[in-house]
């Protein structure tokens, strides 16, 4: 048995200590918001905050998250960030297929975070590691920008 | 409402159907309960399956709580189908647009087909609002007349005198107002109406505005539930073993390892592989990395990528089929005064949906039940029933939302649908399983865009006008051995293999297109963002910037004089051009740096696109995209903002083939397995797209693919532009580019 704090619950979970954080959310937890887009580290679609920085939970296994805060795509609107950027999404429209996007969204609840009034330069480097096969691009750029204006 | 009422409308519905009426199927049902089942994906059938209940109609129901769900006979894949399908509803109905939400129907091909593909139910060629344009109308027409009927007979007042506005009916002399909701149990006993006129476009209020995407809420929260989030009790997860080559069988195999991993339940061996079934992913992958098999490669294809290519170079110094031609154009090359000629290759290409390809099979008494990202209902439903001895209807199959497909999904096989049919099967049916294909399995599993050559040449005369054109393709049929094959390939010629080139739309006198098919190819090819499209503009619009080149002519200028007999093709580039600033000179670069415009236009999916692309090429030669300027004529708007977004993801699409993808084979081995080896554009690589979508009253024509052609070539012509070089292969090869 293993227990997660996730999304500010205690859950104990029966999975073996190397299974990634990813398949314990999504076919332990039913947490299925966290996608699996490549298993490597290479999409960003599983990104998901480990004491509020985001991480690839494809590649992090139960054993190493053992009681640190762990927050998934399902607990965004709790925060007034979260809430500022699912509302620039859906403001402009971002989705496309949809399938990147909750790891798209947490990356930039992360970022704005960290940086109230991200430039640019700011947004191309925290979504680098998150891909959208839609190119939805300019309007996560955009919304991210309508977020940060939101939070003043 | 009564069940005979019910089996009423349904039996008139289908014998209007029957008649040739443009499926007016739709009826109005009461819940029993009052609750009205969430709208979504995956619904397909449901309220059929539940007596007293929602009786799903062909195209919409309204619920006592003023839901109005629209019933999308199109996959949501991430095109924006499930809101334009329901603009065309809604619009027509006067339901408010907050009301709106929209199912997948389940896999009916006599109340659901393409209209444009006979009796077959799928969505593929940007045929989606196309085919739905009147149908959806009609049918949110009819469902308004019945409401007004409902009415007028409540109220005891003329029809005629009724208004409906977002939602509400009202008889404004009497000042009697009622929601949809409240007259959908009388709206229901109103007969069908046999004709129904609908708007003149100028009382349009959601067509040619913005009707926010219904599908944005759910899939900002992690709600929106795809293929692989489903859940069934007792359910398996599969993870199969597939053989290292196309064409290679499983031969025999030791689970011995693998059954010992924890979780795992069960190993079976399936045409197309070994399964290993567990009871959760993780388990079942570990299953899988724990299994050795033998596979028989007799039947294996063991050629690689740059032996199928030098192979295709060979041919192209033949003549091949003749899949178009004008005039005499052998005579003209006799007599030229000036020759241009270039080759050009293309790779496989890989869809890579963000999701991987997966599906949930159940095996029940009364049939089989499939959930999917659906796209080829019919065609998957019929291969699904052949392997168990059902009849089709016999297989329900619940359309979740896709995550990406770029034709992945429309499978002209049923390739993994069968795939996880097999597995259960297998089994015996003791489980419902859900087959996860991972990202190596994914990207290894073939069906790519197939790999061609190009050769072209053109012929000026005395004067440097251009007077004959040839081109020769080489590369494998995907229409071979499909279900399209008879209606689609004509005399040998595979039309999407030469759409694009043999309908090339500049008026040259001399014109000859040649194709080569070579049958001795094993690796699977499928439809990819555009089909044929994705390479034959690149040659023709990169290869016409050369002649244009070589006559001293200004790309723009020489386009418009060639295009005279097609104006929609004139107007999308006059526009794209001067919305860029066409002939003005471009901002200057840093030191270094060198920057270029490049245009290309292109018809695909009766749309017409015209694009501009900025591009700054470094010393080093790694480029930048600044700017895309696109100009898109697809008939009615009937969703701008959802137009917007198919250009500018299009855009990203294409570029990201352009700079980074190939996937090439080894001794018959697929090199690429994940995003590493198979790149995708990402966040800082994106142009500014901008997009202008010319007014137009003609019926509305494709936008998820027709933005993709003119991009490559579009960058192409800028790199040419910015440095002098022509880029003949795709992906671009920067290291030409060094200054
Ligand atoms: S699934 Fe974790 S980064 Fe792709
Ligand atoms: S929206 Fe489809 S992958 Fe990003």
């Amino acid at each position: 048995m293993i227990e997660l704090d996730i999304n500010g619950v205690r859950r104990r979970l029966d999975v073996e200590p190397d299974t990634p954080l990813l398949w314990a959310l999504r076919d332990t937890l039913q947490l299925t918001g966290t996608k699996y887009g490549c298993g490597q580290a290479l999409c960003g679609a599983c990104t998901v905050h480990v004491d509020g920085t985001p991480v690839r939970a494809c590649s992090v296994p139960v054993s190493s998250v053992v009681g640190r805060r762990i927050a998934t795509i399902e607990a965004a609107d709790r925060g007034r960030i979260g809430r500022a950027v699912q509302d620039a999404w859906r403001r402009l429209d971002v989705v496309q297929c949809g399938y990147c996007q909750s790891g798209q969204i947490m990356s930039a609840i992360a970022l704005l975070a960290r940086i109230r009034k991200p430039t640019d330069a700011d947004i191309d480097g925290a979504m680098a590691g998150n891909l959208c096969r839609c190119a939805t691009y300019q309007r996560i750029r955009a919304a991210i920008h309508e977020a940060a204006r939101a939070l003043g | 409402m009564t069940n005979a009422n019910r089996n009423d409308i349904r039996n008139l519905s289908r014998r209007r159907f029957l008649q040739g009426g443009a499926g007016l199927t739709l009826g109005f049902c009461l819940p029993a309960a009052a609750a009205a089942p969430a709208a979504g994906p995956g619904k397909a059938g449901e309220g059929l399956a539940v007596p007293g209940a929602f009786t799903p109609n062909a195209f919409v129901r309204i619920g006592t709580d003023d839901t109005v769900t629209v019933i999308s006979k199109h996959l949501e894949m991430g095109q924006g189908t499930y809101t334009g399908l329901a603009t065309l509803l809604a619009e027509e109905l006067d339901a408010d647009w907050k009301t709106v939400a929209v199912e997948g129907a389940p896999a009916d091909a006599a109340r659901y087909n393409n209209l444009f593909w006979g009796p077959a139910q799928g969505t593929g060629g940007s045929t989606a609002m196309a085919n739905s344009w009147e149908q959806m109308r009609k049918a949110g027409a009819a469902a308004r007349a019945m409401l007004v009927a409902a009415a007028a007979r409540r109220w005891g007042v003329p029809a005629a005198e009724i208004t409906v506005r977002a939602g509400w009916v009202s008889h404004p002399a009497s000042k009697r107002n009622a929601r949809f909701g409240q007259l959908a149990a009388d709206a229901a006993k109103e007969a069908v109406p046999a004709e129904v006129t609908l708007k003149d476009p100028r009382e349009f209020r959601l067509i040619g505005r913005r009707a926010p995407r219904r599908d944005s809420a759910a899939k900002t929260d992690g709600t929106a539930m795809f293929t692989l989030d489903v859940r069934l009790p007792g359910m398996l997860v599969a993870v199969v073993a597939h053989p290292p080559r196309f064409g290679a069988k499983p031969k025999s195999f030791d689970a011995g390892r693998a059954r010992s991993v924890k979780g795992v339940v069960d190993v079976v061996q399936i045409p197309q592989g070994v399964a290993v079934l567990a009871r959760d992913t993780w388990s079942a992958k570990k299953g899988r990395d724990a299994l050795s098999v033998t596979w028989d490669e007799q039947g294996a294809f063991r050629r690689g990528s740059e032996e199928i290519l030098a192979g295709y170079r060979e041919l192209a110094k033949k003549p091949g089929l003749v899949a178009g031609q004008a005039g005499d154009a052998d005579g003209a090359f006799a007599k030229a005064a000036k020759l241009v000629s270039a080759t050009y290759d293309f790779p496989y290409l890989a869809h890579a949906a963000m999701e991987p390809m997966n599906c949930v099979v159940r095996l029940a008494p009364e049939g089989l039940e499939v959930w999917n990202g659906e796209q080829m209902h019919t065609g998957d439903q019929h291969a699904l029933a052949g392997l168990f001895g059902l009849k089709p209807e016999q297989v329900t199959i619940h359309t979740m939302y896709a995550g990406g497909s770029f034709g992945r999904r429309a499978s002209k096989d049923a390739d993994y649908v069968l795939e996880a049919a097999q597995i259960v099967k297998a089994i015996g049916g003791k489980a419902p399983v859900k087959m996860v294909w991972l990202r190596e399995d994914d990207m290894r599993g073939g069906y790519y865009r197939p790999l061609f050559h190009h050769a072209l040449e053109a012929a000026l005369d005395a004067e440097g006008k251009l007077v004959g054109w040839r081109h020769r393709l080489v590369g494998q049929s995907i229409l071979a051995g499909s279900p399209f094959e008879s209606a689609m390939v004509k005399d040998g010629i595979d039309v999407v293999s030469v759409e694009g080139a043999a309908n090339l739309p500049y008026s040259i006198p001399n014109l000859r297109v040649e194709l080569h098919t070579p049958k001795d190819v094993g690796v699977p090819v499928l439809w990819w963002r555009s089909v044929g499209s994705s390479h034959t503009a690149y040659s023709t619009e990169t290869f016409l910037d050369e002649v244009a080149a070589a006559m001293g002519r200004d790309p723009v200028a020489l386009r418009l004089e060639l295009l005279s007999g097609h104006p929609r093709h004139a107007a999308v580039l006059r526009v794209a051009a001067e919305k860029a600033d066409w002939g003005r000179p471009l901002a200057t670069a840093k030191a270094g740096d060198r920057r270029g415009r490049g245009v290309a236009v292109h018809e695909s999916f009766n749309s017409f696109v015209a694009e501009v692309a900025e591009v700054t090429v470094g010393r080093d030669g790694g480029i930048r995209v600044d700017r895309v300027v696109c100009a898109v004529d697809c008939g009615t708007a009937i969703n701008p903002d959802n137009i917007r977004s198919q250009v500018e993801g299009a855009v990203g699409f294409a570029l990201s083939a352009a700079l980074h993808q190939a996937i090439t084979l080894t001794e018959g081995r697929v090199d690429q397995g994940n995003f590493d080896g198979f790149p995708l554009l990402r966040m800082g690589e994106m142009p500014k797209v901008e997009v202008h979508i010319l007014p137009s009253e003609a019926p509305p024509t494709g936008i998820g693919e027709p933005a993709v052609p003119p991009l490559a070539p579009a960058v192409a012509n800028a790199i040419s532009a910015a440095t002098g070089k022509r880029l003949r292969r795709m992906p671009f090869d920067l290291s030409s580019l060094k200054a």
